[in-house]
């Protein structure tokens, strides 16, 4: 018992390999991946250790030390960089998985929107907490 | 969304054993079988080979087993000394080359399987032809507007012929690319390693005036940065290239040109 084969692709394997053709971009996204990283590793520790130092001190403290302009710069800077970095690495995920063009279309939209959201959450978080002070 | 688990029809199921007769010094040999004129799923045959007869490779028992025990067991084979690529399979849980493997170098039972995710034309022999197409559409090939001189070759100094090194000794056997798991997510559209590495050994070349042609070609979120340096490549690749290193150094020209 064979099972018939059935043929729908006919376009040339040299067709397909080229495709649409090269999109000519991706290293700025691929270069931002690693630059936002590596930015990340000083300002996590840096807020780590903020936290600790700042743990059981009461709020008028925190926001004393938040209204600081320095702090409060690196804070917006953690936000901003965070999502930023999180909203490129989701999409490359989500461009290794997500097979079907429309699907993946939609997905990386919501996603980053998600994250802008998320980002202009924390960025008033950070000015509430700043003009508290 | 990429497929993790086979479809109905590719599951592996238990096949047939072969054991070898009054043999002192038998090994098994697990063989992945699929026929495409049978309809039935693909299954895993034993065959039992006495080592004492049988040559010091994993493909001396693939010939061994075709000679001697079943003459349906199919594979590409041609020089067996590494340098044709045909026998590149999957045997212990890794892509090589059946002639370079010793058979010594695998503890237990041998199980040998096709080259990973690529449609299977018949028992170890899988359709390599997507990988050539991509192969080819990266124009490997030297292209220059400047003739070369009447009357000799187009020089290349020392230092310039070794930046090829470690790339022009490519088989083009694809252990690396199906072993990519980029690869077997996104093969319909990222090159794999074998064939960026055949782009880069162009791009490095000091003879070829279309680098900034070929890396255009390349920058591209699916044909080249699909790469996540998992490192597959690098590790599995029977002639020791670094497939992973080629590939960096494409991204760091992309990086280089933009100033």
């Amino acid at each position: 018992m064979s099972t018939q084969p059935t043929q729908t692709i006919m376009r040339s394997g040299l067709g397909r390999a080229r495709g649409l053709g090269s999109a000519k971009s991706g290293a700025a996204h691929w270069f931002a991946e690693r630059v936002t990283s590596i930015a990340l590793v000083p300002l996590t520790l840096w807020f780590v250790f903020s936290v600790f130092s700042l743990l059981g001190e009461p709020r008028a403290a925190v926001q004393a030390w938040a209204g600081h302009a320095m702090n409060a710069t690196l804070l917006l800077a953690l936000v901003i960089i965070t999502f930023h970095h999180m909203a490129m690495g989701l999409q490359v995920v989500m461009e290794d998985y997500i097979h079907a063009e429309r699907p993946r279309l939609l997905a990386i939209l919501a996603m980053k929107a998600a994250a802008g959201l998320f980002a202009l959450g924390g960025i008033l978080a950070v000015i509430k907490l700043t003009l508290a002070h | 969304m990429a497929e993790f688990t086979l479809p109905k029809n590719s599951k592996v199921q238990k096949g047939k054993t072969f054991p070898a007769k009054d043999a002192k010094n038998a090994k098994t040999f697990n063989i992945y079988r699929w026929n495409p004129d049978d309809g039935a799923n693909p299954q895993m045959d034993a065959f039992e080979i006495d080592l004492d007869k049988c040559g010091p490779m994993v493909l001396d028992a693939l010939i061994k087993i075709k000679n001697e025990v079943d003459t349906t067991l199919t594979f590409r084979r041609s020089c067996r000394e590494g340098i044709c690529g045909s026998c590149a399979m999957n045997i212990d849980g890794t892509n090589t080359l059946a002639c370079l493997k010793p058979i010594a170098e695998v503890k237990g039972e041998v199980n040998i399987n096709p080259l990973p995710h690529m449609p299977v034309i018949k028992d170890l022999v899988p359709d390599l032809s997507q990988a050539y197409a991509q192969y080819r559409s990266i124009e490997p090939w030297l292209q220059s507007d400047t003739p070369a001189p009447p009357d000799g070759e187009r020089r290349q100094s020392k230092e310039e012929r070794a930046k090829l090194d470690g790339m022009w000794e490519c088989i083009l056997c694809f252990c690396c690319t199906t072993s990519c798991p980029s690869y077997w997510w996104n093969g319909d559209r990222y090159l794999g390693p074998a064939t960026l590495m055949a782009a880069y050994r162009w791009i490095a070349d000091s003879r070829d005036e279309r680098t900034g042609e070929r890396l255009d070609a390349l920058e591209d979120p699916f044909k080249l940065y699909r790469c996540h340096t998992i490192m597959n490549c690098t590790q599995t690749c029977p002639k020791g290239l670094n497939p992973a290193k080629a590939i960096a150094e494409i991204k760091s020209k992309m990086l280089e040109r933009q100033g």
